[in-house]
């Protein structure tokens, strides 16, 4: 079987891929229960019927011109968006990475608050942007409700921060003397910036322009609210076939297509990816930030913040005024009084239930999406683990709906009897931390210099040694800055936590929910009062995982 | 080295497990187990409301510890109930309409049982008499509301008929809910398909596209970000006085407000209203049915049904239940609502909204 010069090597690479095989095995047990055999529940559901599959639905379904137009919007308002999205965020990741400026840290943490707060309040301040008596209404008199373009600034609105964090993590770590090396050997600013930080940044700019267009493809409540409903997404569809017509085979049909061209924008992601690949020079970010220097830094830190401050500064502050509205402090009273009918409990106590959640949710996101990142880390790795990198996304590539569904009628039976169990939602929510955890940490789990860890096991270290020693430290920041993710994402997070929401124990966005779905004047105030709170929460949650990071940067 | 790392998965995954093991007894030790004889559980929407005094008086009187669950809002609630009907998450369920009833039916998702005061019950809200698998236990009318301060302002009576809508005078004024994606939005359908019959009412709704309608997908749009007359819709700057909501809004914005006025800010056009009948119904495989029943005896009786109008917003069914003087006062039941028989509506329900999509939304 193999050739006698290969003999000696071969305990290593046993040993090897049995802590790897190891690895990945958690993460691959946890997205086999709670992702691909609910999802898989579902689906066989709505194509299985009088014993048989139905596979001649899915012509039926692909030839409807209206499901066609769908695609076809899908598509286009998603490559839009990301590359709106990119542009516009392109200098804000370079501004909080390579700028050291009074409340940098505040900002970070504020431009993450839209990602995690619940689309029907985003929308509602949204609105107040764009809509009718906005800013824009205000100053020019133009109104963006009901057109693309109110979808698409949402889109940017909500996937700034994925941008700046994922590209600014790397940006922020990649050591500025290669580039003035570049340069003092005569390159040309530009030229310099293209061959030196630019291939280097090119996997951390593919992986956040692939989060956003996955984000932006799956759009669900900002297409609903602010296009209205003569805009409709693949999501869209899937939501309403599933929950209000019940259609449960045309909603099958629509999910494998989403699923395979989710598929196929994951492996194009792959392959872009390992071509660009090289192992970098990571430093410390705190000696890579300085001052801006010169007008030309001065007027794009200036750029950046007058963009953050209209395009997410801005809806949210209207939040903030419509919770006192000329009422003082009257709704934030409201919502410590138990109604003792529609709240058993006073609302603001979800606060507590939304926040246990996250930490559990967090918890579990971490530890699997760490493992998988370790497993997925060596480029040696073979066919198989490229597969399952891929796997491990593609629950952003499946509707919460398909998903939630797919629970109640696969978690149903013991040792799974899990429908009526609060572990569902953060095992929900943890699907959808993953992904981030694993996309954020493995760009910079790979750049890590090969040759620092070969120098570790020279010196004696054991792989587990020289993994704490070498890559623990480079890779801290990056845990760090994927726990916010998962945290905050968990924390607003909407679809799978209304499936077990029970009366007596709402979180935050299902309060929230609560309140907007009742007339009158409290009710409105108490609304914008918590979603407020939420606001405060997540940006309270992502100041101090900031202040944790630059704590601890000392020690490296 | 490797048995480190295999070590530390195996205690990861070991406590993977025991957790959701914890959380999944946790969870059963109240009800949903088979044991579960002095639970009964209710599955219910969003909207689900009840005194704390009441469910007490329940407990007491029955014996049985009621535990909620709430799943989704109407629509979804249904959907759910139907697809776990084999394996059901409770005892009861509440909240389906007449709009959707034909689908619970036919489903299979219920179990007959004649609620103990059924009698009691108004005869124009039983259906199903002959097997009795549901109960009714609210109505509430699906009507256009008006803004009162903006139709003072312009000096214009306020429309109170279907056919009033679509005239020029109310031009650009009116915005309704997607049909298919919302149960106000498609009550207000078919109360125009009640009004001008099968083949009638797709030129009713031209005529009402071109005196300017707005669709938004969800009542909360509609009514917070859209409507003038509500408190979000003041704060939104919103423009459109004319709403689809409910009989019982112009109550709720009295309840709501601190201090409280005198009159309520906005009014019913009560040509234009749709009742809705919302039913409980014993789940086909409950693990408790015992209990279900001693909760469908309690749901039909006097004490629920005077607690709900101002928890849910609903009127009771019930001829002998009192309805709080909030009620009479701000939004009366509308006296000749629009109504259509649930055979009818399963019959036509599907085919009406893509119909009604492709000529409204398209």
């Amino acid at each position: 079987m193999s050739p006698p010069g290969a003999r000696p090597r071969r305990p290593g690479w046993w040993r090897r891929n049995v802590a790897r095989l190891g690895l990945m095995a958690v993460p691959a047990v946890f997205f086999a229960v709670f992702f691909a055999y609910p999802v898989a529940a579902i689906v066989a559901r709505g194509l299985k019927a009088d014993g048989g599959w139905q596979f001649g639905r899915i012509a039926d379904v692909l030839t409807q011109s209206d499901i066609r137009q769908v695609l076809w919007f899908t598509t286009w308002q998603a490559l839009v968006s990301t590359a709106l999205t990119l542009v516009i965020a392109l200098p804000g990741a370079y501004a909080l990475a390579r700028f050291d400026f009074p409340g940098k840290q505040v900002l970070r943490a504020v431009i993450t608050v839209p990602f995690v707060l619940p689309t029907v309040v985003v929308g509602t301040a949204f609105m107040a942007l764009v809509g009718r008596g906005g800013l824009l209404d205000e100053l020019w008199g133009v109104r963006l409700d009901t057109t693309v373009w109110a979808i698409l600034l949402a889109h940017v609105f909500f996937n700034y921060a994925v941008v700046v964090r994922t590209v600014g993590g790397l940006w922020a770590q990649l050591d500025p003397r290669q580039e003035e090396a570049a340069r003092m050997l005569g390159a040309s600013r530009f030229t310099a910036w293209r061959t030196v930080t630019l291939p280097a940044l090119a996997p951390a700019v593919a992986a956040a322009a692939l989060m956003v267009f996955l984000f932006t493809f799956t759009s669900f409540g900002v297409v609903q609210i602010l296009g209205g409903p003569a805009f409709s997404t693949l999501e869209v569809e899937i939501y309403r076939q599933t929950a209000d017509l019940f259609d449960l085979s045309t909603a099958a049909v629509l999910t494998m297509i989403q699923f395979v061209a989710v598929g196929a924008i994951l492996a194009l992601h792959a392959w872009t990816v390992r071509r660009r690949e090289t192992a970098l020079r990571l430093v410390d970010a705190s000696v890579t930030a300085r001052r801006p220097r010169g007008a030309g830094q001065w007027a794009l830190l200036a750029g950046v913040v007058a963009t953050v401050v209209v395009l997410l500064l801005l809806p949210l502050a209207v939040l903030v005024q419509r919770s006192f509205g000329g009422a003082g402090l009257t709704y934030y009273r409201a919502l410590t009084e138990a109604d003792g009918g529609v709240f058993l409990v006073a609302p603001i106590e979800a606060i507590g239930n939304s926040l246990s959640y996250a930490v559990a949710a967090t918890a579990i996101a971490v530890v699997i999406g760490g493992l998988a990142a370790v497993a997925l880390t060596r480029r040696d790795a073979g066919r198989l683990v490229r597969g399952f990198d891929a796997l491990l996304m593609l629950p952003l590539g499946v509707s919460a709906v398909t998903v939630g569904f797919g629970f109640l009628i696969a978690l149903d039976e013991p040792p799974l009897d899990l429908r009526a169990s609060w572990i569902l939602v953060p095992l929900a929510q943890a699907l959808v931390g993953v992904p981030f955890v694993v996309r954020t940490m493995l760009p910079v789990l790979r750049a890590v210099d090969v040759r620092l860890r070969e120098a570790a096991s020279v010196l004696g270290a054991s792989p587990w040694r020289a993994w704490r020693e070498v890559d623990l430290p480079l890779v801290r920041r990056a845990l760090l800055i994927a726990a916010g993710f998962a945290f905050a994402v968990s924390l607003g997070e909407f679809g799978a936590t209304v499936f077990i929401a029970r009366p007596d124990n709402p979180t935050l966005p299902v309060a929230v929910a609560r309140l907007l779905g009742r007339p009158g004047d409290l009710n409105y105030g108490q609304a914008m009062a918590l979603s407020t709170i939420l606001m405060i929460v997540c940006a309270v949650a992502l100041l101090v995982l900031e202040r944790l990071r630059t704590d601890r940067t000392g020690e490296f | 080295m490797g048995i480190t790392k295999k070590v530390t998965v195996l205690a990861v995954g070991l406590g993977l497990v025991t957790l959701s093991a914890c959380g999944s007894s946790d969870g059963d030790g109240s009800g949903a187990g088979g044991e579960g004889s002095t639970t009964v559980t209710l599955v219910s929407h969003n909207s689900w409301a009840v005194s704390e005094d009441v469910v007490a008086a329940f407990e007491k009187q029955s014996g049985y510890k009621l535990k909620v669950l709430e799943d989704g809002d109407a629509g979804q609630a249904v959907n759910k109930a139907i697809l776990t009907k084999d394996n059901p998450q409770g005892d009861v369920f509440f909240g389906v309409d007449n709009t959707l009833l034909s689908r619970a039916l036919d489903n299979g998702l219920f179990q007959s049982y004649e609620a103990e005061g059924s009698d009691q019950i108004l005869p124009a809200y039983r259906v199903d008499e002959g097997k009795h698998r549901v109960t009714p236990v609210d109505t509430g009318d699906v009507c256009v509301n008006y803004d009162k301060a903006w139709f003072e302002k312009k000096k214009l009576t306020p429309p109170k008929t279907f056919d009033d809508l679509v005239e020029p005078a109310y031009k650009d004024l009116l915005v309704v809910e997607n049909a298919a994606t919302s149960s106000p939005g498609l009550g207000f359908l078919l109360g125009t398909a009640a009004e001008y019959g099968d083949d009638g009412w797709e030129d009713y709704w031209k005529k009402l596209k071109a005196n300017g309608v707005k669709v938004v997908d969800g009542w909360e749009q509609a009514y917070n970000e859209e409507f003038s007359g509500s408190a979000g819709g003041k704060k939104a700057k919103a423009d459109r006085p004319l709403v689809v909501s409910y009989a019982s809004s112009p109550p709720a914005e009295v309840i709501y407000a601190d201090p409280r006025p005198e009159t309520a800010p906005t009014g019913v056009a009560e040509g234009t209203c749709f009742r809705q009948v919302e039913y409980a119904g014993l789940l086909s495989n409950a693990k408790n049915p015992e209990g279900g029943k001693a909760l469908l005896d309690f749901m039909a009786g006097k004490t629920f049904q005077e607690d709900m109008p101002l928890n849910m917003f609903v009127y009771p069914v019930r001829e002998d239940a009192q309805v709080p003087e909030e009620f009479v006062k701000f939004g009366p039941q509308a006296k000749e609502p629009r109504t259509m028989d649930p055979a009818k509506i399963a019959e036509n329900r599907d085919q009406w909204v893509k119909s009604w999509t492709s000529l409204v939304l398209k």
